[in-house]
């Protein structure tokens, strides 16, 4: 079973590995589904509508699925491949290892955004973006320029500690752990992340940049220590709800999967350690 | 309706007052509608969000309009009762609302503005004179 690990402790070989197959996804053509799929659910998840992906309580087991499937199309081009994951509360400056041309690459440049280093450089010719919201066909970010800081361990630590895992009107007003940490209210986390990061990270296309998948791996860990946090608490609302996903009632797009078989991660993979 | 149509039809209609607004708008300081964690959005949100506003910003022309509930949007969306559309040059910027009343774009899916002129003035900056395309869903 995959162990997902923290991504400033891979080892040099590991980090090709994981950068290898995202590029062989990428090749194949496989992985601007993922794009493309992100970005159907994100454009018509309403707060008044049918919301699966985003702004709901699905938030999590939406995109704890969308990983695992991510994850077994890297495997099935290197068996080795887990997803590592981004801890944005202590790596979070410009100049983090994350950042390195031996990984994801860096900041874009202040002309136009466009990211000239590393594996996803468009110079280097295997990282054509072709889901896109523009005319646009290279990776873009602008590193802290929509935000100023990345959400702090303290600010994580105050969402960990709310007990509802959500509330009605299970959308992006409401209280609870999932709005908290989805970042629609409170401190922000997950939105925020996003926006410090800017370009396509900031669009619904957001699986273009590939720091989005250690972003969402981060995100998938803080719920695992929320679980551990509050075990007498569970995924809401448990009755069928008008326009939400309730405990058992199965996600589009795949339409075999209840949140309720996807509460244990352990049964799918493992962290190197509990948040 | 196709997208050409629908801009063409509101160019027309809105090429006079676009250009007073044009010499105004091109010279002012760009300040977001940036609605920040806890920064009190709620009570500016919606202000401007029944107007319309055709403007010039860094060269490109923003248009911004209510719709008709139900309308069907250039891109075949329905967008029930939000019910607003941003032009950026003559092309749809998909937009939604939020329940608190700010706005959101697909530039821009992870922040709030409060008033679409404030989400079409940062897509704006956003494109680097990029243009936008339709998205296929
Ligand atoms: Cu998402
Ligand atoms: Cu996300």
């Amino acid at each position: 079973m995959a162990v997902r690990k923290n991504q400033a402790t891979l080892t040099a070989q590991e980090k090709r590995g994981f950068v290898n197959a995202v590029l062989e996804l990428k090749r194949q053509g496989g992985y601007d589904t993922f794009v493309s799929t992100h970005n159907s659910f994100i454009m018509s998840d309403t707060d008044d509508g049918e919301r699966t992906g985003h702004r709901s309580p699905s938030f999590l087991p939406w995109h704890r699925k969308f990983l695992l499937q991510f994850e077994q199309a890297l495997q099935a081009i290197d068996a080795t491949v887990a997803l590592p994951y981004w801890d944005w509360t202590a790596d979070r400056t410009t100049d983090a290892s994350i950042w390195g041309a031996d990984f994801l690459g860096g900041d874009g440049r202040s002309s136009d955004g466009q990211v000239t280093t590393g594996p996803f450089a468009f110079s280097g010719g295997k990282w054509p973006v072709t889901v896109s919201p523009d005319s646009r066909n290279y990776l873009l970010r602008s590193l802290g320029a929509g935000t100023a800081d990345l959400p702090t361990k303290a600010d994580v630590d105050g969402v960990l500690a709310l007990s509802d895992y959500d509330t009605p009107p299970w959308n992006s007003s409401s209280d609870g752990f999932r709005n908290n940490l989805e970042g629609w209210r409170g401190v922000n986390l997950h939105n925020r992340v996003h926006v410090w990061i800017g370009g396509n990270m900031s669009t619904g296309m957001s699986p273009n940049d590939p720091v989005f998948w250690l972003h969402h791996c981060f995100i998938d860990r803080l719920w695992a220590g929320w679980q551990a946090r509050h075990p007498d608490q569970g995924y809401l609302p448990a009755d069928r709800t008008q326009d939400v996903v309730s405990l058992n009632d199965t996600m589009k797009p795949w339409n075999d999967t209840a949140p309720a078989a996807l509460l244990d991660h352990t049964r799918f993979y493992t962290y190197d350690s509990a948040y | 309706m196709s997208e050409q149509s629908t801009s063409t039809d509101l160019t027309r209609r809105r090429m006079l007052q676009g250009a007073v607004v044009a010499l105004t708008a091109a010279t002012g300081t760009v300040v977001l509608g940036l609605t920040g964690p806890g920064a009190g959005s709620t009570a500016a949100a919606g202000l401007e969000g029944d107007d319309s506003f055709d403007e010039v910003f860094q060269q490109r022309r923003i248009q911004g309009m209510p719709m008709a509930a139900g309308t069907a949007m250039p891109s075949g969306h329905q967008h029930g009762a939000m019910g607003y559309q941003v032009l950026i040059d003559g092309r749809e910027l998909h937009m939604m609302r939020n329940a608190d009343g700010t706005w959101i774009s697909v530039l821009d899916h992870y922040r709030t503005f409060s008033t679409p002129r404030a989400l079409a003035r940062s897509a704006v900056i956003a494109l680097h004179g990029a243009q936008l395309v339709p998205i296929s869903v």
